[in-house]
Order: C-alpha cells, then structure tokens, then sequence
C-alpha cells in the first residue's frame, strides 16, 4: 500500500512573487510528493479549505510581503477549525529571525529562509509526515 | 489522514452524512487502498446514479481547467451542487506530481456547494486514474449533482473517460495544430459534445470548419472504390450513425464565461437523448461489463500469481530466456491448461 505524501503549496496574500513557491513545489514533485499548487492570492479561508478537500499532509506557505505573522497564524487556526490539526505547516520566504519563534509557537513546523536547500525541505516533511502517520 | 485514522465503515458513514473532511479522506483511501476501495463500493455504489457526470478532456492548453470552473458556477446558478475531480500525471520517474488544476478554479473557493479533488495518475494511462470511478462513485454519493471530470489532456489516448462519464466535452482551440489532430482516430469518436474554447482567437472558424467536416465524414456512409468494386464505407461510424445523436459544436471563451450557458444546454440536451433514446441504458451496461472484466482480470491474476509464487515464475522466465520453452506454452503451463 503506497501512501503518497499530500502537500499544498499556497501563496497566501498579495505579493506576486512565486518563483520560489514554483521551485519548492517542483523539488517536492521530484522528491516523490504529490504537491497540490494553488497559485498566487490565496486568502487563509482558500487555502484551509483546499487543504481540507485534498487531505493533505502538509501544507507550505510561502510569503515575501511580510504579512506572515497576521496570515500565518490565521491559516493554522482556520486549519484547527476544520479538525486538520495533525497537518505539518511550514513556512517559506522572507521572515526576519525575530518573528521565528513567535511562529512556531503559533504552530509553525520550520521557517525556511532564501537559500534554503529544497532537499533538505523534502528530507524533513518526509521525516515528519513519517512521524505523524505512525503516531 | 494522520492520528485520527478512521476505519473505513465510520468515515463511508460520516461522508454520507454530509461531512466533508471525511469525504476527503475517504477520497484518499480510496485512492490508496485497493481492498478499502472495495469495502467502500461495496457500500456506495448502491447509493450511485443520480449525478449527472460530465467528462472533459482535450490537448494540453486548450483551457479545459478554465472551462471546469465556468461550467461549475453555472451549475451552482442553477442551484445544483458541483463535485470536481481533476486529473493531473504523475512523473514516472518519481512518482511526484504537481497538481495545478486549482490555479484555474478559484472563484468556486467559498462556496460549500463545491468540492475539488485533484488526483494523480499514478502510473496509469488513457488520461484518468485507477482509482478515479470509484472516487466519482464517492461524490455521486453523498450526493452532488453535477460532477466534473477533468482529464491529464495528453490527447489522443484518452478514452478512458468515455468509461467513465455520462457525457464526454471534447476541448479544442485554434491554432494549436488541432485541424490535423482532429482527424486522428479517438479523440473524436469519444466526444457528444465539441467545444471550440478561445473563440476569440484567429483561426477559431478554421477550427470550426475542420470539426464539422470530421462530423460530415462521420454521418454519411462514403462510397469509395475499392479493388475494382463500389464500397460502402462508414468512416467514424461510431458516432452519429449509431448513436442518433450529432455532437453539437460550442464555440466559447472561457474566461469570459461566453458561450457557457449554451454549453451546458448541450449537455442538458444530450442528458435527455441519452435517457429517451435508450443509449445511457446501453452505455451503463458496457460501462458495467468493462469494470467487471477488469477486477475480474485483476483478481484472477493476482490469485494465480499467488500461487506460482515469484521463486516459480523466475524459474520460469529462466527458462523462457535460455530458449528452453516459449511463453505461450509456458503461460499455459502455469494455468494448468
């Protein structure tokens, strides 16, 4: 039984940037993932419910505008409302060091900066998903 | 998926009523587990029929996730709830997809009377996924009334929607070489109703003409020559001859919507010849029988493969390859013929 590896990849907000949205989705894909990708503008109610109805494991959020801390957060409690409390966040973009901590005590996995390696991206959602799936 | 692992009996039972997380991971069980999907059809299929299940499928480009997401809101104009599924392929190479369908479908974001699915291939061919009927007999279900099947769009191969869909759109556009593609055998034949999508662009007469033309061919029996004596010869007769039905031609533009509302009216009017002229009846019973045939195919092989075992069929390709004995006699052989 072959369980494949759910991943949304979501621009939430209104910068239109989504080059590096576009190259984590596709190291993802190359990574053995079905990734799920929404496009540009997506509200955290968009991107919640999509996570509901594709049952994903994961869902990556990616953000240059720097309105992470009031999107980010609303989109795990959106997500928590949908009873997907199990479903890995993770975030990608430009997030000043300060606003990490407060993210992951919102309920953010990781914060991947520029530069982060897209093998290492895969490597921990695998690890991770493997985690909550046998727990 | 993940903690809250639900047998699947408690989440057939919660998506019928009406819980749309579970029917999302239904969805995924179905997708991921052949012997689940059958307890959960088992359950469903009685309970199947009522939707009205609407295939789309065409070359890449041509618009066809545009088109889902205008027919679903006219659908939801006229009330009726939308279920989409959205076939996109998975790499053979990693087994990774990138599903991208959603991009084009976000107007329909916000409405509880729609539900996306997006599915990968996962290695199957002819445009769908295995799984894909049965994830359509799950939307049929719990109830939505118009379902949209959005093929992969690699072409001319896919005619697995045909098995699958009540009625097939077959998306065109000009200026993507579809003159000469449109007389290719498949694609054509599947289709009970064309759309010229981009109508707004050079060459969409052109296109027009060329499908009207395959259509001509298709009705009239042609009278050719052959080897001295006068032959009668019904080119595509699949199609209008038997079916009493000539596939209409919808030219629309997607994003403007035009065009769409007399699209869904073909698909209205063809609902209606399907039920009065006894074709969906027919349809739903070769649809059947091929199904059948396929688990029974699976089924079959995989009881004998049980049996021969992979240390006995190894011996057996050995043996094949040292030219010992040939594959016929051995598939015989093994099949206790």
């Amino acid at each position: 039984m072959d369980r494949k590896i759910r991943v949304l990849i979501a621009k939430p907000g209104l910068d239109g940037h989504d080059r590096g949205a576009k190259v984590v989705a596709r190291a993802l894909r190359d990574a053995g993932m079905e990734v799920i990708y929404t496009g540009l503008r997506q509200t955290p109610e968009m991107i919640a419910e999509a996570a509901l109805q594709e049952d994903v494991d994961a869902v990556g959020l990616s953000i240059l505008s720097g309105a992470h801390m009031t999107l980010v957060p609303r989109v795990i409690d959106l997500l928590k409302q949908k009873g997907l409390d199990d479903v890995l966040v993770f975030v990608g973009g430009i997030v000043p060091d300060e606003d990490v901590e407060p993210l992951k005590a919102a309920g953010v996995r990781r914060v991947f900066g520029p530069g982060a390696n897209t093998q290492d991206i895969a490597r921990f959602i695998n690890e991770q998903v493997e985690q909550t799936r046998s727990g | 998926m993940g903690a809250a692992r639900r047998s699947p009996q408690d989440l057939i039972e919660t998506a019928l009523g009406g819980n749309r997380r579970a029917l999302a991971q239904l969805i995924s069980l179905i997708e991921t587990d052949p012997s689940a999907a059958a307890v959960c059809v088992s359950r469903l299929h009685p309970r199947t029929g009522r939707a009205a299940i609407i295939g789309v499928t065409g070359s890449p480009g041509t618009g066809k996730s545009t088109l889902v997401n205008e027919l679903a809101k006219a659908f939801r104009r006229r009330s009726q709830t939308v279920g989409i599924v959205a076939v996109d392929p998975s790499s053979p190479f990693t087994g990774g997809a990138l599903l991208g369908d959603r991009i084009r479908m976000r107007d329909l974001a916000g409405d509880d009377g729609v539900f996306i699915r997006s599915m990968a291939t996962r290695g199957s061919l002819g445009g769908l996924a295995r799984s894909t009927a049965d994830v359509v007999r799950a939307l049929d279900a719990v109830g939505y009334a118009a379902i949209l099947i959005e093929t992969v769009g690699a072409g001319q191969s896919e005619v697995e929607i045909a098995r699958t869909a009540d009625t097939v759109l077959v998306v065109e556009a000009p200026g993507l070489g579809d003159e000469v593609q449109a007389i290719k055998a498949g694609i054509l034949e599947i289709a009970d109703v064309l759309v010229v999508n981009k109508a707004d662009r050079d060459g969409a007469d052109n296109t027009l003409r060329a499908l009207q033309t395959m259509l001509d061919l298709g009705s009239a029996p042609r009278v050719v020559p052959h080897h001295g004596q006068i032959m009668e010869v019904s080119a595509l007769a699949s199609n209008v001859a038997a079916k009493g039905w000539r596939p209409p031609i919808v030219k629309t533009i997607a994003p403007e919507g035009k065009g769409v509302d007399e699209l869904v009216d073909a698909i209205d009017r063809h609902r209606a010849h399907l039920e009065a002229s006894g074709e969906g009846r027919s349809r739903r019973r070769v649809r059947a029988a091929a199904e059948l045939e396929a688990i029974l195919r699976e089924t079959l092989l995989d009881r004998l493969m049980q049996q021969i075992g992979r240390v006995g069929l190894d011996g057996v390709v050995d043996r094949i390859v040292a030219r010992e004995i040939d594959p016929y006699t051995a598939a015989r052989a093994l099949t206790g013929e």
